[in-house]
């Protein structure tokens, strides 16, 4: 049990304190709501870049990291397709230095040109290394493309294409920051060694003047329902053929959320899911196989994805995988198999709490779903989950018409031994 | 709000240097079993979970063979004599539980994780593990099969084929720190030598055990139960003599991928183990150089240059011999760019004045960093286990934080003269 308290300030700033006395650090968790779906599509990339921006400076503060590294912390961030989260460590002692720090960048930014230009490079290398230097390193943007026709989902939050990132011009750092990086679309979760009055009177002190700014309304384009399967093959000089599947699955406050995530866990995790037992063990049709979704807040994407075994033909390959599908569809699983999953679920959200970090982070996670105290209540909900429910989630999601399929397949000029 | 004072924000708050903080390792608990095995256990934390490894004197050191080691490590999960690789898996994964293991040069572990309630009705399985492993054929070709495969698809990465190379250049193609497995190695293997390297270094070989995290007041009745009765040896065998084999030519330029948009830079020197005197003292030196985020070389290549995502320095953590280590990926055309930024920065080491403020803060973040990895249970039982290998004790950690509190700038400029010279660096790149 996670216990928080909850304020708001009076120009929107959604606080949470959470007090664990038992380490001598403190946390401090930032989350905008803003990700890669807000997104124009003919300026991808962006909410990313930003991110790596909000540490180029603050409109009094020269440098971000200096001084908190000054004061013992550390810090990083991440940008998904959903949500923006900043967060540092740093000893109890010196939490006003965190506040500091954050509050100035929420008010405003230093929109050094400078800052901009290093940090465009240095993205762009982060492209190259994840994407464009790697086998297989494209094969999500040409999923997304396929499984998104309309969604912003359709783009990779590193950005659509190198040239986006390239043509970013201040100008759209400064709306970005107007629009987004206010106290009504964030949410402050402040946690470790820290007390509630203290965290409070930071609060007000450091974020209580910034203007609130606007509500951003959130007008995202749905994804239609797909009607047709879809499929896509390309050639590529990697060593080994690979599979990628991916079928549209619920938005994660859906109530069917838990059963898709439990499905996954039985096809995919682990030495004895049903996927690698059957296609790597038995069959040896993959040398590697996973089955996994992203949590995303807006309808998501169920994935199975794989490397073949050299010599072993793809669609034999993809047939396999279907008639594992085919079982979980028409056979309710038994009592032992849908226990363990969710023994499983209980034991990563236990490991998962061990940290003051991740559990300010889930804090702020929650609150955006929503409301924080789905932290503590959400395990009641896979334990609701039954076999019937499986079966009518496999029936659901894994329906061909749902489906997108690439092929991802080895240059055979290029490529000769194993 | 009344009597509201104008916020000044361009004044920092007022904060406690780090560096006048008072660390303290947490105590480790220490058992022997009946048997002589040595247990070192840390309670701690909320959450009812706990971590529990078994270290091995298995690591690649002491195969004749090449990846026997590895694959001994990989394979013992997979079959017992009356258990199939499936049914081990599903018991673990019933109970929301990890076994994973891995094999490192001098060492190999078992490593749990899971639920504390659940431990008891795990214990007799990992006990079976080392114990009864059968090695069955089937699962051998398996293995070899899948890991020729990602080796290949690893072999077309130029950072994976750069961290091979430098090992290879810094120790010799033989010795344990520099040898890669190869599609070679993996053909090579055989069951016989797996089963006798089974026999000889787990069956019958030297373990030490590591718990930490919310700890069942049974414990150590638990592990005498199924490890305390079992004929492991009282000491370490020898290792046999491994003399470096190091590369003559220095400067290395290879290409992997001829289309490929990145380098992988390394340079890399040789540098002693942690007894050597300066060890402590190179620690806080490669924090400057390249350790964190606020480094010389993250500052001035990534932040000012924008040549890379990341670039970072570090040593090595062996147990018997290492190397200093700088590491990046940067883009094709600023490969040579980079290399002599790198050197720039060694030169200010060497020559430049080492301003009292950087220095501050580089210790700062170290004690920071420090405290903040002491609060765990896993983090805490980690320093205790690289002590305990090492042939340290708790004084090694007060005396680093000691090092880090009093060390001065002409100290550091003076390690930096000693051993951030140009010429005792490999240089690699990997397009």
């Amino acid at each position: 049990m996670i216990h928080f308290d909850r304020f708001v300030l009076s120009n929107g700033l959604r606080v949470l304190v959470h007090q664990d006395n038992s380490t001598p650090m403190a946390v401090v968790n930032v989350l905008y709501d803003v990700g890669a779906r807000d997104e124009e599509f003919s300026r991808t990339g962006f909410a990313h870049l930003f991110e790596h921006l909000m540490f180029g400076g603050s409109v009094n503060i020269p440098v971000y990291d200096e001084p908190l590294q000054v004061a013992g912390g550390e810090n990083n961030a991440y940008t998904t397709n959903d949500l923006t989260n900043y967060y540092c460590q740093l000893p109890a002692e010196n939490l006003e230095t965190a506040f500091w720090l954050e509050s100035d960048r929420m008010l405003s930014l230093a929109f050094s040109e400078k800052s901009l230009d290093v940090q465009r490079k240095v993205v762009s290398e982060e492209f190259k290394e994840h994407y464009l230097n790697k086998p297989y390193g494209d094969a999500w943007m040409h999923m997304r493309e396929m499984a998104y026709t309309t969604h912003p989902y359709r783009w990779m939050t590193i950005g659509k294409e190198l040239s986006h990132i390239e043509q970013a011009k201040l100008e759209d750092v400064k709306r970005f920051f107007f629009k987004h990086y206010t106290p009504v679309n964030a949410i402050l979760v402040v946690a470790g060694n820290v007390y509630k009055d203290q965290v409070r009177a930071l609060a007000e002190k450091w974020f209580g003047d910034i203007p609130p700014g606007t509500r951003y309304q959130r007008n995202l384009p749905a994804e239609p329902p797909q009607v047709k399967p879809r499929r896509m093959e390309l050639t590529a000089d990697v060593p080994l053929d690979a599979f990628y599947k991916t079928w549209h699955m619920s938005a994660r406050m859906d109530d069917r959320y838990y059963a898709a995530d439990l499905v996954t866990d039985m096809l995919g995790g682990g030495g004895s899911s049903r996927l690698y037992q059957s296609l790597v063990k038995e069959k040896q049709l993959f040398s590697n196989i996973d089955c996994y979704h992203y949590g995303s807040l807006d309808p998501g994407l169920l994935v199975i994805e794989g490397k073949l075994v050299k010599g072993v033909h793809i669609r034999d390959a993809e047939v396999a995988v279907e008639a594992e599908l085919e079982k979980m569809k028409t056979t309710l699983v038994d009592e032992k198999e849908l226990q363990k999953v969710k023994n499983k679920t209980e034991s990563i959200m236990a490991f998962e709490d061990m940290s003051v970090m991740n559990r300010a982070g889930s804090l702020a996670f929650y609150e955006l779903l929503g409301d924080a105290q789905l932290m503590n209540t959400e395990l009641g909900q896979y334990r609701k989950v039954t076999a019937e429910d499986i079966l009518s989630e496999c029936q659901e999601v894994f329906r061909p018409e749902n489906s997108n399929t690439l092929y991802y397949l080895s240059n055979p000029e290029k490529e000769g031994k194993a | 709000m009344t009597e509201k004072t104008l916020l000044n924000r361009k004044i920092a708050p007022r904060i406690k240097d780090a560096v006048d903080f008072n660390l303290e390792l947490k105590p480790c608990e220490r058992y022997t079993l009946d048997n002589g095995v040595e247990v070192y256990a840390i309670h701690a934390g909320a959450e009812e979970v706990l971590q529990l490894e078994w270290v091995f004197y298995a690591g690649n050191s002491y195969e004749k063979k090449d990846g026997i080691a590895a694959a001994t490590s990989f394979l013992l999960k997979n079959g017992t004599t009356s258990k199939s690789a499936f049914e081990i898996n599903e018991q673990f994964d019933y109970y929301g539980a990890y076994l994973n293991r891995n094999c490192y040069n001098e060492t190999a572990n078992i490593i749990f994780h899971g639920l504390t309630k659940h431990l008891e009705a795990l214990l007799p399985l990992v006990q079976e593990l080392v114990t009864d492993a059968s090695f069955p054929t089937e699962e051998l070709a398996i293995y070899q099969q899948n890991m020729k495969q990602r080796l290949t698809v690893n072999l077309k990465k130029c950072d994976v084929v750069a961290n091979r190379l430098i090992d290879e250049y810094l120790y010799g193609k033989h010795h344990p720190y520099g040898k890669n497995n190869t599609h070679e190695t993996y053909d090579g293997l055989d069951l016989d030598s797996i089963k006798s390297f089974y026999d000889r270094y787990y069956r019958h070989g030297h373990v030490k055990i590591f718990v930490a995290g919310y700890l069942p007041v049974n414990l150590f009745a638990l592990l005498n139960k199924y490890f305390g009765q079992l004929p492991f040896a009282s000491a370490p065998e020898p290792e046999p003599e491994h003399p470096r084999d190091p590369a003559l030519e220095k400067k290395q330029r290879v290409i992997n991928d001829p289309t490929g948009v990145q380098g992988a830079i390394r340079l890399a020197r040789p540098f002693p183990s942690r007894h050597h005197p300066d060890f402590k003292k190179v620690q806080v030196l490669n924090t400057l150089l390249g350790g964190f985020f606020g480094s010389r070389l993250m500052d001035n290549i990534r932040e000012d240059k924008g040549y890379t995502y990341g670039i970072y320095s570090y040593l090595q953590n062996h147990l018997k011999d290492g190397a200093w280590v700088i590491s990046t990926e940067a883009g094709r055309e600023v490969c040579e760019a980079t290399i002599g930024e790198v050197y720039a920065e060694l030169k200010r080491l060497r020559e430049g004045f080492i301003e009292d403020d950087e220095l501050l803060m580089v210790k700062n973040y170290l004690m920071g960093t420090i405290l903040g990895d002491l609060d765990g249970p896993f983090q805490i039982i980690g320093r205790w286990k690289n002590l305990v290998l090492n042939g340290l004790d708790e004084s090694y950690f007060y005396d680093s934080v000691r090092t880090i509190q009093k060390i001065t700038g002409p100290e550091l400029n003076t390690l930096a003269q000693q051993y951030l010279v140009d010429d005792a660096f490999y240089e690699l790149v990997v397009v």
